[in-house]
């Protein structure tokens, strides 16, 4: 187990929200087709409020801290933001779109410690960044950002969100990481909106794409290893949890609610109203979440990948149950071993064509 | 001895964590946590304070430890992090406050 590893069960047992996802707007430059947010500020909290959830993160014992959107820099005040938190000494991850930084943003990130900038990329090819962005110019820019945070030696990495639109694009966003210098992530995940609108799920790759990118070693490494049968569940799998949502960790939006996970839109409190460790340790969607053991899963306690299934508690809540199958990842999981998942094997019963009752013969 | 003064870096990240403190570096993301004597070693790391002065008054008198026993390991201490650019070490006292001591 490393270092990191221990920390995280030492955090789940002493129940510390080790890593907070903060969104400080959902206001953002970009207009990104696949986006689940809504653009607008109905009344994002202000500089002393998020000075004030800081302080109160960092004494609740948040050690990471991200910080995201929206895009960050829409906010004038994001740098007095970042500069608290790195006072607080969190280890600070951004995300952002890059577009507005120049020399200056790159510098002042650098001297603030930044811990790593994530900037989103979704094609080398302006033709086809652009228009998922619906932002002309978007993708000279966000390159240009890399360049300037890397020469700033701050860590940077593409996170390169995989579409309809953008399916064939992955092998070039990766080599143009590789060219400069920055680590590269892909995910093939695309969330319902956060106001549970679906709209935007026709944007997910289909299964052949899917299948296609599980078995690529560039992407992969091991695809043997990678796409491998799942292994009998044990006990431990059974008893064990599905993500750190809820348990090590939280979401906060620019309203101040409280999330599970930025994945996982279940209401649990607003830090408007009530300090955020009262929130993490009293509310009782959260106290429900952290109640969920893979053998209280209806469905996926039966399923064969229950032990290495990617499941999301979130998006199985946008599918109507936290307890239910997450049919995005019942899709990876067989699709990348060729394995039906309990669910779709569920599903194909319901919708085949056999008899209501089935009447066994009596054999004599 | 000689007389060393330590400050913590600007550029990293830490909390305290179940009695231990976590420690990142932000340059080369090298993760420790400090035992219980490290943390106070670290939470001392002023800039202005020798470090001989802090083995002395918070690790001896703290923990009833042996002088050269406790200098033996706080220089060694000191050496590992340092090298990840984690604590900073001059031979005369630093001009800047390395910060706030962050929230236990």
């Amino acid at each position: 187990m490393s270092l990191m590893q221990e920390m995280n069960e030492r955090a789940l047992e002493l129940g510390v929200p080790l890593g907070v996802h903060l969104d400080v707007t959902y206001r953002c430059n970009e207009r990104c087709v696949h986006c689940y947010l809504d653009h607008d500020d109905h009344g994002e909290l202000t500089t002393v409020e998020i000075k004030d959830i800081l302080q109160q993160l960092a004494e609740a014992g948040t050690f990471f801290l991200t910080l995201s959107g929206g895009e960050v820099l829409m906010r004038r005040d994001f740098f007095e933001i970042l500069e608290h938190a790195r006072d607080l000494k969190f280890n600070v991850r951004i995300k952002t779109n890059g577009v507005m930084i120049r020399k200056s943003e790159a510098r002042r990130m650098r001297d603030l410690g930044v811990e790593q900038v994530q900037v989103s990329i979704y094609s080398r090819r302006p033709e086809i960044h652009d228009a998922i962005t619906k932002l002309p110019g978007s993708l000279k820019r966000s390159i240009e950002a890399i360049r300037l945070l890397k020469s700033q030696g701050l860590k940077v990495a593409i996170a390169n969100v995989l579409m309809t639109v953008n399916m064939g694009e992955h092998a070039g966003v990766q080599a143009l990481a590789q060219e400069l210098g920055v680590v590269y992530t892909l995910d093939p995940t695309i969330t319902p909106k956060i106001d549970g609108d679906t709209s935007i799920l026709n944007l997910r790759i289909p299964g052949s794409e899917l299948k296609a990118v599980f078995h690529n070693k560039d992407l992969v490494g091991n695809v043997e290893e990678f796409c491998a049968p799942p292994p009998k569940p044990g006990e431990d799998v059974m008893e064990g949890y599905p993500c750190s949502a809820g348990h090590t960790a939280a979401y906060i939006t620019p309203y101040g609610d409280v999330f599970p996970c930025v994945q996982f839109p279940l209401p649990s409190g607003n830090v408007r109203r009530q300090k955020f460790m009262y929130i993490w340790r009293n509310s009782p969607e959260l106290n429900e979440v952290r109640s969920i053991r893979a053998k209280d899963l209806p469905v996926c306690s039966t399923c064969s990948h229950v032990g290495t299934c990617t499941r999301c508690p979130g998006l199985a809540y946008l599918e109507g149950s936290m307890r239910g199958p997450s049919t995005a990842d019942c899709e990876k999981s067989f699709q990348r071993t060729g394995i039906l998942s309990a669910n779709m094997l569920r599903k194909a019963h319901a919708h085949s064509h056999g008899p209501l009752i089935q009447i066994q013969p009596f054999a004599a | 001895m000689s007389e060393k003064y330590i400050a913590r870096s600007s550029q990293i990240a830490a909390r305290m964590l179940g009695g231990e403190m976590m420690v990142m570096s932000s340059v080369d993301s090298t993760f420790f946590t400090l035992n219980e004597v490290a943390t106070v070693i670290w939470q001392a790391a002023d800039g202005h304070t020798p470090l001989a002065e802090i083995v002395a008054r918070n690790v001896c008198d703290e923990f009833e430890v042996d002088i050269d026993i406790a200098r033996r390991d706080a220089e060694q201490f000191v050496n590992e992090l340092s090298h990840h650019g984690i604590l900073l070490v001059s031979d005369c006292p630093f001009d800047i406050s390395p910060g706030p001591v962050e929230a236990a």
